[in-house]
């Protein structure tokens, strides 16, 4: 069993001595350039604190949604159904707030429990059909494909039934809070979460070193480390910065201040600062990737992508696995439903219309791979935002509706494209 | 002497077709029993329902005298069983490290999986099995064909395995490869392993082994002591289906 390659190490790169990944790099440069583009063609509106804090807010449905479609893909499945899906749990979550609690229960409109009611009962329909499909694929051995675009009739139109077709609202207004720009901390809470992220990335990021250079292995050098960190906090809190900058209107001020009987200050402002959805899908993401790294489930989740043949044999359950995937992307749905309703303010027949489409693109724009096995939570996360930034600077471009579709439609097969050549260059596809 | 193993009277059918036809086989600790046939004789079969990839139809397997039931691989690997399979069965999309403790990770006092401690643990193990062995780093798929036998050695020999199987462990190396295999079954044989060795090359079988077991059709032809026998005498065997 010889090595022919454990000859000396070459000189390392800048990026391999950062240990960043090149096909990151790669997808935030992409990115920069499609909102330095727009920046210019919309007259200096696209990177505006305004602009960005809408985009950030439109992204987060469909990237809390691809997040669990990454651990899908990976396994080597697809869930068509998410779009249905998200209707489904959005329309019981708006019958268990304009109905069941103010009406069956009578406990009326604004009761505090109606929320996390509501928001329960979703994640438990949201888990239990997507463990339901899951059970399928996995014990039944019907294909993804073949399950989830059934489910994609079957849920929407469930749905449909459940509400008549009507649009239900308005929703609950604590619940409105995770709509995005109705629930916003302000700026000194979003300092605060800031500062505390910022702590804990350069906690985790220490500790992480000093773990390695424990066990005696090579680690990247003390200044490496430092560029990183500092990369890491002014990312962090050049957001946070953004979103603060984002100032409340006069009008809505006074009408706030009016509310409460109070007359505002002259010059008074406030900025919006960090949005509830948005921290949502940071939780979901953090989570996930800790689930993706760190745990025996994503583990086995990515080894069965690799080689489903191996997985059993190493005793791993992958039926079972199967359901708990599809039950953790049915849940994440659930979440989305939250979040999209919400910030519509009422449950409408139409929720969610597409988006299979662009949570599944989020995903593969991020570097997921449909023949299993390779993908990663902050990938599918750019993805969804690269989709939206597109998207939205056509339309405030005032590119027709047609050509934004096309668009992005093209984008996506492009993006596949050179995912192919890059992965065949960096040899990680035979 | 109680055998380490006893595979008595197993039976397994794929459809209408006898996979295996009421073979038995045993092995003792320190032995080394090689399994012989042509292709789709039912070695690799038989071996499968010991390892937990099939389940028989009918018989029983005894481990050290103890009837047991060997439903899927966790419960084979419970037992100590371990097997080294002719595909290697590595998960390519992972380094070594995650496929050498795969389903039996490592983890950290609060439940999560500790990847710098396993790849503490196989640089320890590797050390010993192919010293030139570098990349603990990168996926698999970028291993040489006797770099990625070596990952899977290392899973079968690290978790104190009583019994190991190995299928054609020798089919896909070249002979430097091959001869670190040799000794290696020589040095677990002292250690008291018993190993079962699935191989069509008699050579190998002949070098290796202290006995052997020939199979054609799914039926069980003899057992016999390599010192016994000659070359010929189990070609006769394997082809003519006839004891010496």
């Amino acid at each position: 069993m010889t090595d022919t390659t454990s000859g000396e190490i070459p000189r390392k790169s800048l990026t391999q001595t950062l240990q960043l990944d090149t096909r990151l790099l790669g997808m935030i440069g992409a990115f920069v350039v499609i909102c330095l583009v727009f920046h210019v063609l919309t007259g200096q509106r696209f990177l505006t604190p305004r602009n960005i804090f809408t985009l950030t807010i439109q992204t987060v449905s469909v990237a809390i949604m691809a997040t669990g479609m990454v651990f899908v893909i990976v396994t080597r499945h697809i869930d068509l159904s998410v779009g249905s899906l998200l209707a489904v749990c959005s329309a019981v979550m708006a019958l268990v707030q304009v109905w069941v609690m103010p009406q069956l229960l009578g406990l009326g409109i604004g009761h505090p429990a109606t929320a996390p009611l509501a928001i329960l009962a979703g994640l438990v329909v949201g888990a239990s059909i997507g463990a339901f499909n899951g059970w399928l694929v996995g014990y039944l051995t019907i294909p993804a494909f073949i399950v989830t675009l059934g489910g994609l009739l079957v849920w929407r139109n469930v749905a449909w039934y459940l509400t008549s077709g009507q649009t239900l609202g308005p929703l609950d207004p604590n619940f409105q809070l995770f709509g995005g720009i109705n629930g916003t901390i302000g700026v000194t809470a979003s300092w605060i979460v800031g500062a505390l992220a910022v702590a804990a990335a350069l906690w985790f990021m220490a500790s992480a070193r000093r773990k390695k250079a424990g066990h005696g292995f090579a680690v990247k050098p003390l200044w490496a480390e430092a560029v990183m960190m500092a990369l890491v906090s002014g990312l962090i809190l050049g957001f946070v910065a953004i979103l603060n900058a984002y100032q409340v209107p006069a009008a809505r001020l006074e009408r706030v201040f009016a509310a409460r009987g109070e007359t505002m200050p002259e010059g008074y402002t406030e900025g919006y600062g960090l949005p509830i959805s948005v921290l949502v899908l940071v939780a979901v993401a953090v989570a996930m990737t800790v689930v993706a790294r760190r745990t025996r489930f994503g583990r086995y989740i990515f080894a069965t992508g690799g080689n489903p043949e191996a997985a059993a044999l190493s005793g791993i359950n992958t039926r079972l696995l199967t359901v708990k995937i599809f039950a953790l992307m049915g849940a994440l749905c659930a979440l989305s439903a939250v979040v999209a309703s919400a910030r519509a303010a009422n449950h409408a027949n139409d929720i969610g219309t597409l988006d299979e489409l662009r949570v599944i693109a989020a995903a593969v724009i991020g570097g997921t791979a449909l023949s299993g096995g390779v993908g990663t939570i902050y990938g599918a996360i750019l993805g969804a935002l690269i989709m939206q930034s597109l998207q939205s600077g056509m339309a405030m471009v005032g590119v027709e509706s047609p050509f934004q579709n096309i668009v992005v439609g093209s984008v996506l097969v492009f993006a596949v494209l050179i995912d192919i050549i890059y992965r065949k260059r960096s040899g990680a596809l035979k | 002497m109680t055998p380490l193993v006893e595979m008595r009277d197993i039976a397994l059918s794929f459809g209408g077709v006898k996979a295996i036809d009421h073979v038995t086989v045993d092995l003792y600790p320190g032995e080394v029993v090689g399994l012989l046939g042509h292709n789709g004789a039912g070695k690799s079969t038989l071996i499968k329902c010991l390892s937990g990839a099939y389940q028989m139809d009918s018989g029983q397997i005894f481990i050290e005298g103890q009837p047991v039931t060997i439903n899927n691989p966790r419960d084979a690997r419970a037992h100590n069983i371990e097997t080294i399979y002719q595909t290697l069965a590595l998960a390519d999309n992972l380094d070594a490290a995650s496929n050498l403790f795969l389903g039996r990770e490592l983890v950290s006092a609060g439940g999560f999986v500790d990847d710098d401690r396993m790849e503490a643990e196989t640089r320890r193990i590797m050390a010993r099995l192919n010293p030139n062995f570098r990349k603990f780093n990168v996926p698999v798929s970028a291993l040489s064909g006797g770099q990625r036998q070596s990952v899977a050695i290392a899973r079968a020999v690290y978790f104190n395995a009583k019994i190991l199987i190995m299928d054609e462990p020798t089919a896909a190396l070249g002979p430097h490869e091959t001869r670190m295999v040799a000794e290696l079954i020589a040095e677990l044989k002292r250690q008291g392993l018993g190993i079962f060795l699935i191989s069509h090359d008699i050579h190998d079988v002949m070098a290796l082994c202290d006995r052997v077991s020939v199979m054609k059709n799914g039926k069980l032809v003899g057992t016999e002591r390599v010192t016994d026998v000659t070359e010929d005498d189990i070609l006769g065997m394997i082809i003519l289906g006839k004891k010496p």
